[in-house]
């Protein structure tokens, strides 16, 4: 059953208008000996039991009550997204390179381009990466770009994963990485600004960093300028319902991952990254853009725009290598930020702030409990823990609840400490339960 | 169409939140926050569905009109396949990633392992790492790959060759990893010129990226040969599994010679296309590039549950956040063992059928750079429409008047007014006959009334985009605001 | 004057000892409307071919290799804002760069206009 709709008698009529006596016959240019030497899959199966076999896979993942982010937040998404974005016209459609049939999604990223414009305080954006961490190598590369610079400081309390992606990604390029360690959550300006000097191409941060802290980067903006560095910041979108923007910092580079706006968890993906900048950088920008123009009409329309960019045309010397983008979780963004809405995002991002504050009065109580430190946070933050974190997170995944994220594993000698994630999804009852199963396991 | 700001009013509201059921803390410190709230839309939640929906109408898409773009493989996309993606929406992937998590996400991890297992078996390669998110991530996660081999025994490369007929990603991706690009022409017989590439074959090349078919839907006769030259040198070979649509169950990239290769979830299994993703480009390799995966790998413990390994020293390290579009790998999931493996052997038959079937209808009418039996797709050329001042966007401006999506035109480069047809094997035989039957109207057209051509689109909401003035104007945001 | 041409169309003028250069009509018209053109640095040196700077269209990127050797002097800053002068005029007001030229016997690498054309229609 491969769908395909082919019956004998039109695969008798097919063979006879090729001149062909069989379909084998058409694979005739391929040699014997290269012929596969096994194909040993399972015989396939009915609809019915495809869905009785899925569910019970997905049977097998645990629901928790999750007190967790490392880069995706539990986010409620409005009824609408999966609506519309599931309309077939958006979801079975190819990249827009014919315009005149594709001005759905092509008007669709535009409008996107623009919100992330707006959300970030950028000039311009473009029509959507992968996700956050490689939109932030990539970010990364356009900064070596840009400047012809080789070097790179990175602040420590930037998401491990993301930073481990920028490693990775740099590794065959000579570049040099160097780290800057936080100090209890904060970033260290003095080793940041010591680290910076006129070889360097960009300082990398992220706002709200993975301890929760939230900063005004607006002095290393200034510091990196006078350098002629550029400021690349990582930004948790939802939090832009509240926070300074990394635009009114000064920052040249914003990027971050759009799961948080209207994609689910689903393990991992997909979602997107969006990456953003300042008008003179607009053609070192990774990716696809879309342009507004007019027709031969006169009439308004969106194409596919500075392709000359792009590997299907500057092919080695791209400004990446990317193809597709993740233009249907980018119009989910696009949805979800419109059914939110200007004044939606900012009751949202207090709802979140709110419950954190919440929670960091509740659980920073606890005996056994401190904070970090003093500094603001969005939703989430630090808590330091009189036991190894691993532990009491592990403890306390027996009782379906995942408490948050212990940082023994990504920052040296923080084994006590715990990353606690707060979104609208947690209620005061999930969170005073977290209070007395914390206190229970210390 | 308005933009949604233009529809924006002020004060208008979309979706109802909760109230708080905790207090309202203390504000943070001024200089922290923002001094005005971001200009998002201010919509109702109708006009905000009128909005979408009516956008969408302006899209084709494969659910509406035949889309037979070569090389994208616009096939069906299964119902159910959407279906089953959402049982896994609520699974939090730093759950994997907890001490002792591993537990509570077994379906997760299972399948992960479960598809790596069968993407393996289907290409004939030792493992799959199902992390590069597209297929360009993973073509550039598969030159890494390469480069941590040739590290590893300490050789010295530069150079990667690729055949002028190659997607551009192949060359683009082999920069990033910070190699020098060989380009090798295309021979008569419409494949590498393997005289060209034996005299560019040398020491210092660390691999060879290919397709087969290749870009003009031909199986190279040579491909065994390119692959003995290659690792004659400690060169690796690099299969670009865009177009494996034409060879499931028929040939395996690993038993013809390939090291490292990537498939196309969004392409050859039938995950949706998205208007341009989200895909999913798995990478294999054979055992010798084991050590190198990404991180995390996942795998099968002696007591079968399943685990990731995230400590191994030799990896090339993370290309994504987690694990993957984990969501695109259901729905590729689901395909695979729903179509099993007599499914999947009838994918390939019916879509070098389906291709073979449009060239032999159309090369009356049309030019064709290389007369051999095609795979899955088949090229033309418009040269001869050209005499007439007829180029081959103006056929495909035709085509979308008469409610078809054009093919790919103007690839592979290294054919004249390139014309790329891949009706894939979920095509009826009506549907294709309708599309050939327009085709040729197009040729005679060409010839009789060119300046219908030139006119087209007729039917759509605009026509004939003027890219330059994008390109010059570079309005990609709307203001003010 | 005389303009001499590169194979890959690059053309030169030699005026008072100074080399103007742009790419020619063949080439401006192959590319298509001009979208952008990457000027060299000031000061730049280069060898006779190699890579000078780059010119974009909507659906082409291309190298412009120098077509002697020499030390970019004067770059045509207009270019910035009105790209589309080079298809106005690629081998007139679309100059790209003067160079001082390093050894004017470097010419004898190149063609003549005459022999240009007759390069163009095999090129057919």
């Amino acid at each position: 059953m491969s769908y395909s709709p082919n019956t004998p008698e039109d695969i008798r009529e097919m063979l006879a208008a090729i001149g062909a006596a069989s379909v084998d016959e058409l694979f005739a240019p391929i040699p014997a000996e290269l012929r596969a030497q096994s194909f040993a899959l399972p015989g396939g199966m009915s609809e019915m039991e495809l869905l009785r076999r899925m569910k019970e896979l997905a049977g097998n993942d645990r629901p928790l009550i999750g007190f967790i982010g490392g880069g995706y937040y539990d986010h409620y998404i409005p009824a609408v997204v999966d609506h519309l974005s599931g309309r077939a016209e958006f979801y079975t459609a190819y990249t827009p390179y014919q315009p005149e049939c594709s001005q759905g999604t092509l008007q669709a990223l535009f409008e996107y381009q623009t919100i992330i414009c707006r959300l970030t305080g950028m000039e311009v954006s473009n029509a959507s990466l992968y996700d956050g961490g490689t939109a932030l190598a990539e970010a990364a590369m356009m900064a070596l770009r840009v400047t012809g610079r080789n070097r790179l400081v990175i602040d420590a309390a930037v998401n491990p994963f993301s930073r481990e992606i920028v490693r990775t990604y740099l590794t065959n390029l000579g570049v040099e990485i160097i780290e800057i360690s936080s100090k209890n959550g904060l970033v260290d300006r003095q080793a940041l600004t010591a680290a910076l000097t006129d070889q360097t191409a960009a300082v990398i941060l992220q706002n709200p960093n993975f301890f929760g802290t939230v900063d005004d980067l607006s002095d290393i903006a200034t510091a990196a300028h006078e350098k002629g560095a550029l400021l690349i910041t990582s930004v948790y979108p939802i939090s832009l319902g509240m926070l300074k923007s990394p635009g009114a910092m000064g920052a040249d580079i914003v990027v971050g991952d759009g799961q948080s706006l209207g994609n689910p968890l689903s393990f991992g993906g997909p979602s997107f990254g969006f990456i953003a900048t300042t008008k003179k950088y607009i053609r070192n920008l990774p990716g696809r853009i879309i342009g507004e123009t007019l027709d031969r009409n006169g009439k308004r329309g969106f194409v596919l725009t500075l392709q000359a960019r792009e590997q299907h045309i500057k092919r080695h010397k791209a400004t990446s290598n990317i193809c597709s983008n993740q233009s249907l979780c980018a119009l989910r963004g696009l949805i979800y930020l419109t059914s939110v809405g200007r004044e939606g995002l900012v009751e949202l991002a207090r709802l979140n702030y709110d419950k954190a504050e919440y929670a960091k009065g509740v659980l920073g109580a606890v005996k056994g409990v401190q904070l970090l430190n003093a500094v603001p946070t969005f939703n989430e933050f630090t808590l330091v823990l009189a036991k190894d974190a691993a532990a009491v997170v592990r403890q306390l995944l027996d009782s379906g609840v995942a408490a948050g994220v212990p940082l023994g594993a990504y920052y040296e000698g923080m084994d006590n400490c715990l990353v606690v994630t707060v979104t609208e999804k947690r209620t005061k009852e999930e969170i005073d339960a977290l209070a007395k199963q914390l206190e229970a396991a210390l | 169409m308005k933009l949604i700001y233009e529809k924006s009013v002020a004060g208008r509201r979309g979706l109802k939140l909760p109230a708080s059921d905790v207090p309202r803390a203390a504000d943070l410190p001024k200089n922290l926050v923002r001094q005005e709230s971001a200009g998002l839309p201010e919509v109702s939640e109708l006009d905000l569905v009128r909005h979408f929906t009516n956008l969408s109408r302006r899209n084709f898409s494969v659910d509406t009109n035949f889309y037979p773009l070569g090389s994208c493989t616009m096939k069906y996309n299964a119902k159910i396949t959407e279906n089953v993606a959402p049982l896994f929406a609520d699974s939090h992937p730093m759950t994997a990633l907890l001490p002792g998590g591993e537990s509570s996400s077994q379906g997760a991890l299972g399948l992960l392992f479960e598809l790596g297992g069968l993407l393996a078996e289907i290409t004939g390669m030792d493992e799959v790492s199902c992390q590069p998110l597209a297929g360009a991530h993973g073509e550039m996660t598969g030159i890494m790959l390469i480069a941590a081999y040739h590290r590893a025994k300490g050789n010295r490369k530069k150079y990667v060759i690729v055949p002028d007929s190659s997607h551009g990603t192949n060359p683009a991706s082999a920069a990033m990893v910070g190699y020098e690009i060989i380009t090798i022409p295309t021979a008569p017989y419409g494949d590498m010129d393997l005289d060209a590439f034996r005299a560019a074959m040398n020491g210092e090349v660390a691999a060879v990226m290919m397709t087969c078919p290749n870009t003009l839907g031909l199986f190279n006769p040579h491909i065994k040969e390119i692959c003995d030259i290659a690792h004659e040198h400690d060169a690796l070979m690099y299969y670009d599994g865009a177009n494996l649509n034409a060879i499931l169950g028929k040939v395996r990239p690993g038993d013809v010679g390939f090291d490292v290769i990537h498939v196309n979830l969004h392409k050859t299994f039938g995950t949706p296309h998205g208007g341009g993703g989200p895909g999913s480009g798995p990478v294999g390799v054979k055992k010798e590039l084991i050590p190198f995966l990404p991180t995390p790998r996942v795998i099968m413990q002696a007591n079968g549950s399943f685990a990731l390994e995230t400590s191994n020293p030799q990896s090339i390290g993370r290309l994504a956040n987690f694990f993957g579009n984990f969501g695109v790998m259901v729905k590729a999931y689901a395909y695979i063992i729903m179509l099993g493996r007599e499914g999947l052997i009838e994918v390939s038959e019916q879509a070098v059928l389906n291709a073979n079937y449009m060239m032999a209808q159309l090369k009356g009418h049309y030019d064709v750079p290389f007369d051999l039996t095609c795979m899955h797709e088949c090229v033309f050329s418009a040269a001869r429409q050209l005499k007439h001042g007829v180029h081959a966007i103006d056929i495909a401006k035709y085509l979308i008047d008469r409610g078809h999506h054009p093919p790919t035109v103007y690839f592979p480069l290294n054919v004249k007014e390139a014309i790329m047809i891949e009706p894939t094997e979920t095509e009826s035989k009506e549907t294709m006959d309708a599309f050939i039957a327009v085709m040729i109207e197009a040729a005679e057209m060409a010839e009789k009334n060119p300046e219908v051509l030139h006119e087209a689109p007729l039917t759509m909401p605009v026509s004939r985009l003027d890219e330059t003035k994008a390109a010059r104007d570079q309005n990609v945001c709307f203001g003010p605001w | 004057m005389e303009t001499y041409f590169t194979k890959e169309h690059e053309w030169v003028k030699i005026k008072e000892g100074v080399a103007s250069i742009g790419i020619s009509e063949h080439a401006a018209h192959e590319l298509g409307d001009i979208t952008f053109v990457e000027l060299p640095q000031m000061g730049k040196v280069v060898k006779q071919f190699e890579a000078l700077a780059g010119i974009e269209s909507v659906k082409a990127a291309s190298d412009i290799y120098a077509p002697l050797s020499g030390k970019v002097i004067k770059v045509n800053e207009a270019l910035n804002d009105t790209p589309e002068i080079v298809n106005e005029a690629a081998e007139d007001a679309g100059w790209i760069a003067w160079l001082e030229p390093a050894d004017l016997a470097e010419l004898k690498n190149l063609m003549s206009r005459a022999d240009y054309d007759t390069y163009l229609k095999g090129l057919e």
